[in-house]
């Protein structure tokens, strides 16, 4: 399983932020995943702890949002929802279809905790 | 822009509007693909073959399913014609490798240890062993897996998935993932259909179909010689597009993976 190499890759990620925005903490990171680009969510969910212990996004909630798989039909243009395994058009069964949701793997948002500027 | 209260809400921006967090909290919007690092690295490695005008082939499969005699066949009827080199990935042992340099072409071979694919960096690491100067084809053979590979760019240009017929029909419906994102597919070992009863090319093929793939389906087998000629030609005629392509300056990453995932964060 290669939810470990994510989940530490998304650590890596939100660190890099963190850094770039001068944060000392991380709340929350959403992550948005669809089921045709080979992860298991759960798998993530209990690898992330793993990657993020002693790093700023140790105390961070991983908020994972599912994406339906979409496809839209090349020949008849009509879009819909799809199994994972059978991205044909729903409605004239071509199977020359574009997944326009389902395969992605994203990072969307982090809230991260910026203390404010001291004045003096 | 909405009619009520003026906000710029849509059904397609919606998920990414604000909500109340934890005081003191900052939102920070990213829409970056998780592997990002990993696809940068990608994109160098690339780059990279590019600049050697080679063309990078990225061989997955189950284990067991022929890569590697597959490469012994095709290095056997490429020898004269164009310069081969061959990347490895295994969890253990340099077997693999050493069959390839049986073959009288240079192999390295990247021991992965636990590691279940391979990832651009492994393969960046392995070119700093190798001389790439004259290369035409460099193969990746990765770790026989059809599940975590399929996410991982390599720098490749093509991936192709093998499929043996000792396997079973339906692979592509139980690995989406993998067989969606082939470039070919290859259904080896077809020597054996004879004595096979429960393999039905054609069944994998509407399978494959099904994931909206439009790839070649090439049916061989590497130890009887059979269909190899159709593959061979493929082949060839990839690595003129490849430097037809260079030639304008152009490049190609393979079919799907994470083409579709960059697609998303730049449209999201």
């Amino acid at each position: 399983m290669h939810e470990l190499s994510l989940a530490q890759a998304l650590v890596e990620q939100v660190e890099d932020l963190a850094n770039r925005h001068g944060a000392t903490g991380v709340y929350l990171v959403r992550v948005r995943i669809g089921p045709l680009a080979g992860v298991v969510a759960e798998l993530l969910a209990t690898a992330f702890p793993l990657a993020a212990a002693g790093t700023r996004a140790e105390q961070a909630r991983l908020d994972l949002i599912m994406a339906p798989v979409r496809v839209r039909c090349q020949t008849c243009g009509a879009e819909g929802e799809a199994m994972p395994n059978n991205l044909v058009c729903g409605v004239c069964g071509d199977w020359h279809t574009d997944v326009v949701s389902g395969d992605e793997m994203i990072l969307e948002t982090v809230e991260l905790d910026i203390p404010e500027p001291i004045r003096n | 822009m909405c009619d009520t209260c003026g906000c710029n809400l849509t059904p397609g921006n919606a998920k990414l509007a604000y909500q109340p967090v934890a005081p003191g909290a900052t939102t920070v919007s990213v829409l970056q693909g998780l592997l990002k690092k990993n696809d940068d690295q990608a994109a160098h490695n690339r780059a990279h073959f590019d600049r050697r005008s080679l063309l990078a082939i990225n061989l997955m499969s189950s284990p067991g399913s022929g890569k590697t005699a597959l490469l012994e066949a095709t290095i056997a009827a490429l020898k004269g014609q164009f310069k081969i080199a061959v990347i490895e990935g295994d969890l253990e042992t340099e077997n693999d490798a050493e069959r390839i340099r049986a073959q009288g072409v240079a192999a390295h071979q990247i021991v992965t240890g636990a590691a279940c694919h391979l990832d651009a960096h492994m393969v960046h690491d392995a070119l700093h062993h190798m001389d790439l100067a004259g290369i035409d084809l460099l193969f990746i053979e990765n770790v026989g897996n059809l599940v975590c590979p399929a996410s991982f760019d390599l720098g490749q240009h093509l991936n192709i998935v093998l499929l043996s017929v000792t396997e079973g029909d339906d692979k592509p419906a139980k690995y989406p993932v993998m067989f969606r994102g082939a470039d070919a597919v290859l259904l080896t070992k077809t020597d054996l259909l004879a004595v096979l009863d429960d393999f039905d090319p054609n069944k994998a093929e509407r399978h494959i179909r099904n994931l909206a793939n439009p790839a070649p389906i090439l049916r061989l087998s590497a130890r009887k010689g059979e269909g190899m000629t159709a593959w061979l030609a493929w082949l060839q005629g990839q690595l003129g597009e490849q430097r037809r392509r260079l030639k304008v300056g152009q490049t190609q990453r393979p079919s799907i993976q994470p083409e579709g995932a960059r697609l998303h964060s730049e449209t999201a």
